[in-house]
């Protein structure tokens, strides 16, 4: 019995610590992002975002000052400043580039010519010399130094005030909106009559909507492009809405279909015994009761608009004025692939609103993939 | 500002147009037969077949244009030349079987359709069963579900941080090479590798969709009747092979829904491409292949149409086993 007790509880502790690796392992990539959007461009460039708790390491060289600097001390000619910057800890110092690391601080090194170099532990230096110095040029003084941790909000700062990142969050928002309420309304109409009405090549009509639901986007771009372009309609917002409209409408019809088909038929017969038209039952009974299946497409369409960049790319135009924040993160990996603190932070405020829609949400999320994919099955 | 008043008065036009149009025809159809007087049958009978056109008449008008009438001149349009002009009958497919850049993406594609449904399904098994009985489960789903709600842009600006070369001897900044150089490795630019670079491509999104095949599998697994697993245990099968035994082959009819709505995405794969190496260093694909001929340089608009009819003929038997189960359902 005890044997398997502890049987027991090692696989408990096994399946915990693989769940736990699991899940680590699918958040690192967000979390590194997340990281490097609240450091500087050279703490990006330096070290690596996993590394920015435990403070960083640089090594690099100043030059001490010059003859004019210099002052007399006790019959000395000395020569004082600091090493190091702002928070930085002074790890190791040295005096050539081959060995920059040669003294600990507080060591004095000689420099020849009776003139020595004392580097303490904050970072001030000391040049001595029993001559006056005459050189023009400063010592050059290696540093291995430590920065503490350290995080910024400079990159949101920047990001949010320049750089068209708000107008491209206008732009997605303008698209997004209007491309998840229209095509909810017009799906729900479908879907009650898919789902409650009596009329011939009912069934039909619902094996092609299963059918439109795989269909590639790529195959509607040249036709609709040019179709728009016939009608006057162009590229701009109108056709970007109403291409959404198009693509989004098979799963919408779909999904609703398949939620209003489970509603409770006596309450739809009896409204309509009770001499409700079509039209009342559909707005008083079957919009409430369906809001759960609603709400789930309304998720699924927002976050496939917002996140969507292929349509708008195509449809939208891809002047600096029309980009939308999909549009625009790939602008800057094409021309400003280095600025990584840049990129960080856009693709950070890109993702935080599907983000925060997805954690608000989520429930109905998953309902809504449950309903359009177990049943289907 | 002006923007969000566009945005907000669409939508009202929108809504209000919508809603004028469904109550609109419907008040009329009920004017023109009057569910009352000496017809009152007839006219119910009648208003009644027409009734459900006018519920779906928006819809399939939607759906006409912007899903059936494309494919129907997509497939026309590539029997015709770069600007359309020209019929060249099936020119244009005899010249993507022959064109190496076509090849390439179709080889890269079969490896994706190979590999991202595999992976996505067995993580999104194994975080499913490891997540079931956690007490943190739920937390743990949702952070594996939660790339689900990132764009492929933005998973693409974030792998290709984690790819991120820095010149030997430098410090990485990218994991993958920091792991590598830390094991005693080499770095690599590993988006120019060869082959490599299709699998590097293919993880993003393996990240993205296995949080979509979890949830789905999760409620299969919840769904498995507990009497067949407590008879397993009881008969002394150990947890492992409760797993493969009983619960997996319960769930067969879930996992190929998953592996076929993951094949779908796959088919379709565009963005990550797009945006990491633009098909370049070996790793093209159909839909990014199709970009290209559609939208760079001089748009070449047969070619590009045969491509796209090409990922139309590659879905349709998922399309017609999709119609298959559903009517299945239906009856």
């Amino acid at each position: 019995m005890e044997g398997m007790a502890g049987q027991k509880s090692s696989l408990a502790w096994a399946v915990n610590i693989s769940a736990f690796l699991l899940v680590l392992l699918w958040t690192i990539p967000t979390l590194g992002l997340f990281v490097s959007s609240f450091r500087d461009r050279d703490q990006i460039s330096t070290s690596g975002w996993w590394q920015s708790f435990s403070g960083s390491e640089q090594t690099g060289f100043v030059r001490s000052g010059v003859a004019g600097d210099q002052i007399q001390q006790d019959g000395l000619y000395v020569i004082e400043g600091s090493a190091v910057q702002g928070t930085q800890a002074l790890k190791a110092w040295g005096t050539g580039a081959r060995n920059p690391a040669e003294y600990q601080p507080g060591d004095t090194a000689d420099l020849g010519d009776g003139i020595s170099l004392t580097v303490a532990e904050d970072g001030a230096y000391r040049l001595t010399s029993a001559q006056p110095f005459e050189i023009t040029r400063g010592e050059r003084i290696f540093t291995t130094t430590v920065s503490p941790p350290s995080f910024t909000t400079e990159n949101y700062n920047r990001v949010l005030t320049a750089g068209g990142l708000g107008r491209a969050f206008m732009n997605t928002m303008t698209v997004t909106i209007p491309a998840t309420v229209i095509p909810i309304l017009i799906a729900a109409f479908a879907a009650y009559a898919l789902a409650w009405m009596q009329f011939p090549g009912r069934a039909l009509l619902t094996a092609c909507v299963v059918g439109l639901l795989v269909v590639p986007l790529q195959v509607a771009l040249i036709p609709l492009l040019r179709l728009h372009n016939e009608l006057g309609i162009g590229k701009g917002y109108l056709g970007i809405w109403l291409a959404h409209t198009g693509f989004g409408l098979p799963l919408a019809v779909y999904l609703l279909r398949n939620y209003m088909v489970g509603l409770p038929r006596e309450v739809i017969e009896s409204a309509r015994v009770d001499g409700a038209t079509e039209f009342q039952i559909f707005r008083r009974i079957i919009l409430p009761l369906s809001f759960p299946a609603l709400a789930s497409f309304a998720i699924f369409q927002f976050l496939w608009v917002w996140n969507d960049l292929l349509v708008a790319t195509v449809f939208l135009g891809n002047t600096r004025e029309q980009l939308v924040m999909t549009g625009l993160l790939r602008e800057l990996m094409g021309s400003r692939g280095g600025e990584w603190e840049i990129l960080a932070t856009s693709a950070f405020i890109s993702i935080a609103v599907p983000l925060l829609v997805f954690f608000a949400m989520q429930k109905y999320l998953v309902r809504g993939l449950l309903a359009g994919s177990v049943k289907g099955g | 500002m002006e923007l969000l008043w566009l945005a907000v008065s669409t939508i009202a036009i929108g809504v209000f147009g919508c809603v004028a149009w469904f109550w609109g025809s419907n008040w009329l159809l009920d004017r023109i037969f009057p569910p009352r007087g000496g017809k009152a049958g007839d006219n119910i009978r009648r208003a009644n077949q027409i009734r459900p056109w006018l519920f779906l008449g928006p819809a399939i008008l939607f759906l006409g244009t912007y899903l059936v009438y494309p494919v129907l001149d997509s497939f026309w349009r590539s029997l015709f030349n770069a600007n359309g002009t020209r019929f060249v009958g099936a020119d244009n497919y005899v010249w993507l079987v022959n064109d190496a850049k076509f090849r390439e993406s179709m080889v890269n594609n079969m490896m994706w359709l190979l590999v991202v449904p595999a992976l996505s399904t067995v993580f999104g098994l194994i975080a499913a069963q490891l997540t079931d009985r956690l007490k943190w489960g739920n937390i743990g789903k949702s952070l594996i579900f939660m790339p689900m709600a990132i764009s492929f842009v933005g998973a693409g600006v974030i792998w290709k941080f984690i790819y991120e070369y820095r010149a030997s001897g430098e410090t990485q900044i990218g994991l993958l090479n920091w792991i590598v150089t830390q094991l005693g490795g080499e770095p690599q630019i590993w988006l120019t590798l060869p082959v490599w670079n299709n699998l590097l491509l293919m993880i993003v999104l393996v990240w993205i969709q296995t949080g979509f095949a979890m949830v789905i599998l999760s409620a299969a697994l919840r769904g498995i009747p507990e009497e067949t697993i407590e008879a397993a245990i009881l008969d002394g099968a150990s947890p492992l092979q409760v797993f493969f035994k009983i619960k997996v082959p319960q769930i067969m009819g879930t996992i190929a829904v998953v592996w076929t709505t993951i094949t779908i995405v796959v088919l379709k794969v565009f963005d990550i491409v797009f945006v990491m190496t633009n098909g370049q260093w070996g790793t093209q694909v159909l839909a990014n292949l199709m970009y290209d001929w559609m939208f760079r340089g001089t748009p070449d608009y047969g070619r590009g149409s045969a491509i796209a009819i090409v990922l139309m003929i590659l879905v349709t038997p998922i399309m017609v086993w999709n119609i298959y189960n559903a009517r299945k359902e239906v009856r």
